[in-house]
């Protein structure tokens, strides 16, 4: 199994969710796949996982967040999108 | 993945596809281990065909099921097994199967090592030929470790080392360890059910209470090692190993057999948990309409285990471990932690024991080839 290097995550940055990911919706948001890693990863609400589908819409994270996320929510959906970076389920540009 | 309890319990009431599904592609096998989980033996001639199992691989594809796998009987002996494999990861279903090792020759391993999206798991139950064979047959631990240097020589990368815990084996566990990471190999670790042929030898074979702690201590030390969440009955003795810690029996888990039949998990291959057949409307409606998945997505009733503070850690254990022991479902895990499940067993008065349903072993002695 190859593990890449996960780039540092700076939401002022292009992201999207990386081409060795697959989503499959389920009730309670989606679960993640990544076919090389083989990490499963459970996202765990509607909102994110809309917000991770579209990401790569926007110019950067921020301008996904601020377009897709109630104001009081934008700080704990960057963290968010972060933690699934860590997983190394998105990649830039 | 920590055990989130919101999201357990989501999880208890099924997911849209399986998360985990096994398909043994052929009863048929080389071997006569004696702990065999499906009886296997002899290849039943109502196998799924080439065509079939291509359009089962596309119904897998279509429902988002990631990866699958694959296992038998031994699933190299399939002439179509390298087709129906790379059929799967073209269509990005993953692959991970699991093999006895004696048909990963040089070319074979060669040719494993081109695919994507595969990963293997080679078997053995001792980490040395002797421990090994008494329960895989003479010769196989031999057999396997060429293999496994036929994987390494053919650069095929990181391969998992598969072991069944045994009062035997449970006692190599840093033999395994050891000769893991001389290849460079992943160590699995699972536990001994008492299913199809294990029926007959679960008795004598599994691991005692101190062996099972020892088990859990060493394993919460080696978070790496990888054991399919087979050990969630023992988180009860602290903080959850690894995993999910659920029985995924038809929420999160099923099996499909060579046949087409659909049961629980892998280690309900009986009648009783029979919940349909991939021919008559395909796999995705068994696994959504099925009355027996249904019901396993009910709430578990915690039974005798309700006055016990640690049920949430366990949730009361293995199905398959409770049933073919003779226990009933409201009862311990046959190997909890606490001791119940002992004492749930010898009260039975009389201890009837299922019988694995249906029974492919070969009726006849087998002995190992030199290849």
């Amino acid at each position: 199994m190859t593990r890449t290097t996960v780039d540092a995550f700076d939401a002022s940055q292009y992201w999207q969710l990386s081409e060795q990911v697959s989503l499959r919706d389920e009730e309670f948001g989606a679960l993640a796949y990544h076919h090389v890693n083989r990490r499963l990863v459970f996202l765990k609400s509607r909102e994110l996982v809309e917000l991770v589908r579209r990401l790569g819409g926007f110019e950067s994270a921020n301008d996904a967040v601020r377009a897709l996320v109630a104001a009081d929510q934008h700080d704990r959906y960057v963290s968010a999108l972060a933690a699934l970076n860590k997983s190394e389920l998105l990649s830039g540009r | 993945m920590g055990a989130e309890s919101s999201l357990r319990n989501r999880f208890e009431r099924g997911l849209a596809a399986p998360i985990c599904l096994t398909w043994e592609i052929t009863y048929a096998c080389n071997l006569a281990c004696t702990h065999c989980l499906s009886s296997s033996g002899r290849r039943d001639p109502r196998e799924l065909t080439t065509t079939e199992a291509k359009g089962l691989i596309d119904e897998i594809a279509a429902m988002q099921i990631f990866y699958v796998n694959i296992g038998g009987g031994e699933p190299m002996i399939r002439r179509d097994f390298f087709e129906l494999i790379e059929h799967a990861v073209n269509q990005h279903v993953g692959v991970k199967f699991s093999t006895n090792g004696t048909r990963i020759d040089r070319s074979a391993a060669k040719r494993l090592a081109g695919i994507d999206y595969l990963d293997i798991q080679v078997s053995i139950d001792g980490a040395d030929a002797a421990t090994s064979d008494r329960i895989r047959g003479v010769g196989s631990y031999g057999a396997a470790r060429r293999a496994m240097d036929n994987l390494r020589d053919a650069n095929f990368g990181e391969f998992k080392i598969s072991v069944v815990m045994t009062k035997e084996s449970v006692e190599q566990l840093d033999d395994f360890e050891a000769l893991a990471k001389s290849y460079g190999a992943e160590l699995r670790l699972t536990r001994l059910r008492p299913s199809g042929r294990g029926v007959e030898v679960w008795n004598e074979l599994h691991p005692t209470l101190e062996q099972n702690r020892q088990l859990y201590r060493w394993l919460l030390d080696r978070p790496n090692v990888l054991t399919g969440d087979s050990f969630f009955h023992l988180s009860a003795l602290g903080s959850p190993l690894e995993g999910l810690n659920l029985c995924g029996a038809g929420r999160v888990v099923c099996l499909i057999d060579p046949v087409g039949d659909v049961y629980a998990c892998p280690f309900v291959i009986h009648d009783e948990f029979r919940a349909g057949n991939v021919r008559d409307a395909g796999f995705g409606s068994v696994w959504t309409n099925s009355e027996l998945f249904r019901s396993l997505r009910e709430p578990g009733n915690p039974g005798a285990c309700a006055s016990c503070g640690s049920y949430d850690a366990c949730r009361g254990g293995c199905m398959a471990a409770k049933f073919f022991t003779g226990l009933e479902m409201s009862d311990p895990d046959p190997e909890c932690v606490f001791g119940h499940g002992e004492t749930a067993l010898a009260t039975k008065r009389v201890s009837i024991r299922p019988l694995s349903s249906p029974d492919h072993s070969r009726r006849v002695p087998v002995t190992l080839f030199a290849r």
